[in-house]
């Protein structure tokens, strides 16, 4: 475990943080330590009654009463201590997995509140690993760690108080040896250190090889590339295997020293108390507890060097997690917000001077300006990076305008709620996005109970119906991103019924058509063509067949509108559009 | 595991050295209490000093003997484990290797690569684990048991009631608690994978409104999650306090036994002392016990999904033949199907056709029609489930895979480069090309003037060509099949990144490259027009066949096509 070290003051800033979660378990909390602290005095306890009943113990002049006395309170601590180790355990448990549920939904409400300008510069990975294994490892690395570190300590204290208290000498003889141990760990794990980080450097390595030759498997055969392959492949094969064999075993001789030095204090324990009990300074029963505690006693001396890096570890995953449950939201809505309904006030939109950049550095769209018309048809052409896929983050305010604004119907879209404004459009994206579940429910998505009539209809609008007829369950099979084998031309012709079940008075079409081949594109265009009657719709395709009836095409480059008339028109006019026109479709 | 013995055959001293040395280690351990013992009642009982020393001198012998043993032992056992995993990985590489396209399809990459680092690193830490305690722990066990009887045989009935006991607590909590465990992990998954969706459909649910609704969603799940986890949980946590209690009522028994026969003069209050001892010793062994138990299932089944994955038969077997490229005719189909599956619809249905040596011929079709199908099939990607496909005159099961992967080479759809430099990628197909013919190549792809804007064939290549746009990996792949002077080039839809000129000249290069067949697989008629010849698919089968001039007039699907695409009547908006 290699526990990154936080600067100081995020690390305090940390802390206080994971007290304000820990609030809600101050109860469970208090009764683990407490169940802990009792679990470590009988514990300490047991070895006691033990040699008191050995001491009662003489030829011929047992005192059975007595014996029995002590072994009916040994059964009785033994009782004891199991049932709080079992309460310790129970109210540990609530309180990890109660402070992982917490959080993980805090996390899930987090991603609904958090600008899109976030989630589209962090990688889903990263976030999805805070939210899943950093929560983990902090819950379970904090409590497990401090119970661990707090019990220890107790033991440890306890340990030395008693064998103070009923022998100087031998007492001495544990604490003298005892730094001997933790010297012997402390080299170990700081010689183990390196090997451990050079196997992981290496295993790394070794991993992103095998990713990539194995999911270039058909081209390392396509190419009769095998040779080469397992010749690169052996070489860090070899490496790993060397650096594993130093790293594992150096690890591994931590365990067999540490015994030994146990055995050492054992040995020196036996010694002296044998040396002392001769000379009448204490009983064989003393000396059995001693021999007990000598061998609980260095245990907590491990555990805690270990406890220490994983309290680390906990707290650096608790910061990457805060981190993320504290990321900036996105604006709140108004407070008294208008109510839109494009359907009673028409759908027509005015872009007023509006800028917009990702980068601040670098601005991208800057004194953009469009008149539409409830009902118009409006196509957005341009090359990679023109801006119009920014411009439909505009209108659906996954992005908020740096300047200017945006009307629907009149209205300032900032004026109502953001949901309010996207149930009154519908959208098709070019990445198409599947649920798991059943077919069925990925296109029931948007509306809520709809009918299995309904869905059928929708599917068969958008063309899928006969697909999803075929697939093993019909509309109850399972899919997802990766389940079901859909192509991606499939999936997107099941967003679009998504969108056909329940048609809202405004459209956007992202390249909704660009995985489906041209033929089915035409067959599902008549179906577009009656979604979109009278309806307001912006599309971007890149395909100029598709979009060539439009009311008005706009011809976007580097943010700026550069044209904007209709086929016709601009096809006339011979600019930029003309020459994107006969590129596609004119042979020189 | 017929597997593992076949590779711990070779580390095989230090496989049976590793267990027989940490079991001596255990016998030294296993013979404190009674050296303690004697200590106490000889030593004490007769206050003879010198003997005390000499036990001491003793104990600390036995740990310094047990110390050399165990380390001993640890080195043989990570070097046993190690290496055999690691002998291991590199077989099953090499295994993959073997396997047909097909069979990659139908294991997945995912699976494979699972198989390849977290299997074996789990079959190396049970392995590593295993060598170590599996007689260790046992040996300690039952050597308590054993020690007990010699130290006193009326108390040491008690170690053979508390053993069956532990164990079966232990057994049964582990027997009852994994499958729950499984639940619970599942549990994990489907908080994982919401959050996945949560993350990547964010549009989509914003779009739809349905925020509120994934949060419900999110929320019943991690709920479900605790449950499971707080149900096992529950089960488990019993495990430590009960074998505490069995444990201490087997103290509290010996104690009172030992009472009884100190008493009557039998044993001495040493041998109780050591009894106790015995029982504190088993307790940890057991624990570590159950521990290696769960680890070693969980490496079985690891070691279970390796052996399955190298068992796996390559479903294509190749022949000797070496490819002759004299004969004139290039490609011939002869009545070909292809039928992925049992039972499915053939992908390919009947298709004959011929291409000559030198010919450029197009293949177009809409999606699923069945393009790529066809071409995998040249270079024997796959296997026709019906007819024959013959290149250079012969069947193409005929050939050796190598001479005949040498002389036809694919430019897939998605562009896939090596990490490395450009050199290093373009070489793949023909190590021993200088440089000018791999300039040459680069020229040919269209790809040499921003790569040489670059640091030229020492341009480095990230993982997944990151660094590099679309566009520029696709032309490096087009520049590493032609570098490899194939005698048939098959681009299938490789150029769909590029603009229209720079298409346009990569084909008319392609076509100056001499007598090479090229095929290539557009859904552009733009594409494939000037071909010598174009294939035309639907739904897999072959229904034109011709130059661009006779398909429009006799195919109506291409027509289709060439109309959506050019603006014939059809095309709406």
């Amino acid at each position: 475990m290699s526990a990154k070290k936080l600067p100081r003051d995020l690390r305090r800033d940390t802390v206080k943080k994971i007290f304000v979660c820990l609030g809600p378990y101050k109860g469970r909390i208090t009764l683990s330590i407490l169940s802990a602290a009792v679990i470590v005095a009988v514990q300490l306890l047991i070895p006691v009654l033990t040699g008191k009943a050995i001491d009662l113990m003489i030829k011929g002049a047992t005192e059975f009463a007595g014996v029995l006395n002590y072994i009916i309170l040994i059964g009785i601590s033994a009782g004891v201590s199991a049932l709080f180790s079992w309460l310790l355990r129970i109210s540990n448990n609530r309180v990890v997995y109660g402070i992982s549920e917490d959080l993980r939904k805090k996390a899930s409400g987090k991603i609904n509140r958090l600008p899109l300008s976030y989630l589209d510069s962090h990688l889903s990975g990263d976030i999805v690993s805070r939210i899943i294994s950093d929560v983990e490892q902090f819950s379970d690395g904090l409590l497990l760690g401090f119970t661990q570190f707090f019990s220890g300590i107790l033991t440890i204290l306890g340990t030395l108080i008693f064998m103070l208290v009923t022998n100087i000498r031998i007492a001495l003889v544990v604490v003298l040896i005892t730094p001997v141990s933790l010297l012997v760990a402390a080299f170990i794990s700081k010689n183990t250190f390196g090997f451990f980080k050079l196997r992981n450097e290496i295993g790394g390595k070794q991993t992103a090889l095998v990713n990539e030759r194995i999911d270039g498997m058909k081209l390392v055969q396509d190419f009769g590339y095998e040779k080469v392959d397992m010749e690169q492949f052996e070489k860090i094969n070899k490496e790993y295997t060397d650096a594993t064999v130093k790293g594992v075993f150096f690890s591994s001789i931590t365990n067999p020293s540490v015994r030994f030095v146990n055995n050492l204090v054992y040995a020196g324990v036996g010694l002296t108390g044998a040396l002392s009990a001769i000379s009448g300074g204490i009983s064989i029963g003393q000396l059995s507890c001693f021999l007990s505690y000598a061998n609980q006693y260095t245990k907590p001396f491990n555990e805690i060097s270990g406890v220490v890096a994983e309290m680390q570890n906990a707290i650096s995953c608790a910061a990457r997690v805060f981190e993320f449950l504290e990321a900036e939201e996105m604006t709140e809505d108004p407070a008294d917000p208008y109510e839109l309904h494009i359907d009673e006030e028409g759908g027509d939109v005015t872009v007023e001077d509006v800028a917009f950049s990702y980068d601040p550095a670098r601005p991208l769209i800057e004194h953009f300006d469009l008149n539409v018309d409830a009902g118009e048809k409006i196509a957005i052409v341009g090359p990679t990076g023109c801006g119009k896929t920014t411009f439909i983050n505009l209108i659906m305010r996954f992005y908020d305008v740096d300047k200017g604004d945006i009307k629907v119907a009149g209205h300032s879209t900032r004026s109502m709620t953001r949901q309010n404004l996207r149930q009154n459009i519908g959208m098709v994206l070019q990445d198409t996005w599947i649920k798991h579940g059943t077919v069925a429910e990925n296109i029931g998505y948007g509306l809520k109970g709809a009918s299995m009539e309904d869905i059928i209809d929708a599917a068969k609008r958008a063309h899928c119906h006969s697909f999803i007829k075929r697939l093993p369950q019909g509309y109850d099979t399972e899919i997802s991103e990766t389940l079901g084998g859909l192509s991606q031309g499939q999936k997107q012709l099941l967003c679009i019924a998504r969108v056909m079940l329940r048609i809202p008075p405004m459209l956007i079409l992202d390249e909704a058509t660009s995985n489906i081949d041209t033929r089915t594109e035409i067959r599902i265009q008549k179906a577009f063509n009656a979604m979109m009657e009278g309806r307001t719709t912006f599309i971007v395709a890149h395909r100029l067949s598709t979009i060539r009836n439009a009311d008005l095409i706009i011809f976007m480059k580097d943010g700026k509108i550069m044209e904007q008339g209709t086929h016709e028109e601009l096809l006339a006019k011979g600019g930029l559009y003309r020459e994107l026109f006969d590129s596609q479709f004119v042979r020189t | 595991m017929r597997l593992l013995g076949k590779y711990m055959g070779k580390y095989r001293f230090q496989s049976v050295m590793a267990p027989l040395l940490k079991m001596a280690e255990a016998l030294f351990d296993l013979f404190v209490p009674i050296v303690m013992a004697r200590l106490i009642n000889t030593g004490i009982g007769n206050g003879d000093r010198a003997y005390i020393l000499k036990q001491t001198g003793i104990l600390v012998m036995l740990g310094v003997i047990g110390l050399i043993f165990s380390i001993t032992a640890q080195y043989f056992a990570a070097r046993a484990s190690v290496m055999t995993c690691s002998d291991m990985r590199r077989d099953v590489f090499a295994h993959v290797h073997e396997l047909s396209f097909r069979d990659l399809d139908r294991i997945g990459n995912s699976t494979l690569i699972t198989r390849m680092t977290s299997d074996l690193n789990q079959v190396q830490n049970g392995l590593n684990l295993g060598l170590r305690l599996l007689l260790r722990s046992p040996f300690i066990v039952f050597g308590s048991v054993i020690m007990a009887f010699t130290v006193d045989a009326k108390a040491a009935w008690v170690f053979v009631v508390a053993v069956p006991l532990l164990g079966a607590l232990f057994y049964g909590i582990m027997l009852k608690t994994l499958p729950m465990y499984r639940d619970a992990q599942k549990g994990l998954d489907a908080v994982t994978e919401h959050t996945r969706e949560q993350l990547t459909g964010v549009r989509v649910i914003r779009a739809f409104v349905k925020e509120e609704d994934e949060e419900r969603e999110f929320s019943a799940r991690s709920a479900e999650l605790k449950r499971r986890q707080l149900s096992v949980g529950g089960i488990s946590s019993l495990m430590n306090p009960l074998s505490y209690v069995i444990i201490n009522l087997g103290i509290a028994a010996v104690l009172y036994i030992g009472a009884v026969r100190t008493d009557a003069g039998l044993i001495m209050s040493g041998e109780v002392i050591a009894l106790v001892n015995y029982m504190g010793q088993m307790l940890i062994e057991i624990e570590k016990l159950a521990n290696l138990i769960i680890q070693m299932t969980r490496a079985g089944a690891s070691l279970g999904r390796v052996e399955e994955l190298l068992a796996i038969e390559p479903s294509q077997k190749f022949g000797n033949a070496e490819v002759d490229d004299s004969g004139n005719t290039a490609v011939e189909f002869d009545h070909v199907s292809v039928r992925y599956n049992e039972g499915a619809d053939e992908s390919l249905q009947d298709v004959s056709f011929t291409a000559l040596k030198g010919e450029t011929i197009g293949i177009i079709g809409g999606t699923g029609s069945g393009k790529t199908t066809l071409v995998s099939l040249i270079p024997r990607y796959y296997d026709a489930t019906g007819g024959q496909v013959r290149v250079f005159g012969r069947d193409v099961r005929d050939y050796r895979k190598d001479s005949l992967r040498d002389r036809v080479l694919t430019v897939q759809q998605t562009a896939k480069l090596f990490s490395g430099t450009v050199r290093s990628n373009l070489l793949m197909g023909n190590p021993g090309a200088s440089d000018e013919e791999l300039w040459s190549a680069l020229e040919t792809a269209q790809a040499a003037d921003f790569i040489r804007a670059k640091e030229g064939l020492d341009t480095v290549v990230e993982q997944d060509g990151r660094n590099l746009s679309g566009g520029q990996k696709q032309r490096l792949s087009i520049a590493r099949a032609v570098a490899g002077h194939p005698d048939v080039l098959i681009m299938d839809d490789s150029a769909s990144a590029l603009d229209f000129a720079t298409d346009a000249a990569l084909r008319k290069a392609v076509k100056g490259l001499g007598d090479m067949t090229v095929f290539i697989v557009s859904q552009r008629a733009s594409n494939v027009m000037e071909a010598d010849r174009i294939l035309v698919l639907d739904d897999g089968i072959l229904v034109g066949s011709g130059t661009h001039a006779e398909l429009l007039k006799d195919c109506e699907v291409y027509r289709d096509i060439y109309g959506t695409q050019f603006g014939g009547e059809e095309a709406g908006a």
